[in-house]
């Protein structure tokens, strides 16, 4: 029998991502997502890394979603909420089946089942030092595509005042 | 009832091809742009936890993929602000944000 903990964290993750595609309000959904998403950091907590469990926290709920409300409420209208899906929606069922299934045999026969868990043997502090010094680099180009695709998006959402740009009238 | 024992890399493993299905699912059937958004994030967070349960069940664990674990919420973080402001311009230029009408390359 496995964790009860993990179990519980395993079905609030699955349910509430299915309800973040699913329900018809999309804020719920949004919400519902956010409720995923710390069901993953949960599991972090569950693997030993909670510094990546913070992180995800703070990026992904505390950011991420927030951002995505946001929006949200801007661009919200009732029309959307019901676009007909039709067949496409049995298509997407088939095909979400053959890869869950499919990936799941996989993994299955794979030799992945008669793994047993190793001592943890992990310093949070390595995180901090692999970072400024074998990952400098990668760290560095980090910072860039963050400053970049910020500013691009400040770009591209940016109201143009005055301008006569097709649709942009506030 | 079996011994309570803890969970084994298989078990994360077939969460996160879980959630990858509903991911793709997701993908495949709305035309909502933001549930779109929400698939991907979906699709990102299981990928993620690959990582953080593979580097946890190594011989010897290593911060390694953790490291990597960090840099890939960073790098989803960006994707979802530019996104998000792609959603925005495409509401002020179609007043909509169903993809299906996001056509105007197209004629």
């Amino acid at each position: 029998m496995v964790d009860p903990a993990f179990l519980t964290v395993a079905i609030i993750t699955v349910v509430s991502a299915i309800i973040a595609l699913e329900f018809k309000e999309i804020i719920y959904g949004a919400i519902a997502l956010g409720i995923s998403l710390l069901g993953i950091a949960a599991f972090f907590v569950l693997l030993d890394a909670t510094f990546v469990a913070m992180f995800q926290v703070a990026v992904y709920v505390g950011a991420i979603v927030v951002l995505v409300i946001f929006t949200i409420m801007l661009v919200r209208r009732e029309s959307w909420m019901t676009l007909p899906e039709g067949r496409r929606k049995v298509m997407g069922f088939v095909i979400m089946f053959i890869i869950m299934f499919g990936l799941g045999a996989i993994f299955i026969a794979s030799g992945l089942t008669e793994q047993t868990v190793p001592e943890s043997t992990i310093i949070f502090t390595q995180i901090g030092e692999q970072m400024v010094t074998y990952y400098a680099p990668a760290l560095i180009a980090i910072a860039l595509t963050l400053t970049a695709a910020v500013i691009g998006a400040l770009t591209l959402a940016k109201v143009e005042i005055g301008g006569n740009r097709n649709g942009s009238n506030n | 009832m079996g011994v309570i024992e803890t969970a084994v890399i298989i078990d994360y493993v077939i969460v996160s091809a879980v959630l990858l299905a509903i991911g793709i699912y997701g993908l495949t059937v709305k035309r909502n742009a933001i549930r779109i958004l929400f698939s991907i994030e979906i699709i990102t967070n299981a990928a993620i936890l690959n990582l953080v349960a593979f580097s946890r069940n190594l011989p010897i664990p290593n911060v390694t993929g953790q490291t990597l674990a960090l840099f890939s919420i960073a790098i989803a973080a960006a994707e979802v602000a530019v996104g998000l402001a792609l959603i925005m311009v495409a509401y002020r230029l179609h007043k909509n944000i169903d993809v299906k009408e996001f056509r105007s390359m197209k004629d």
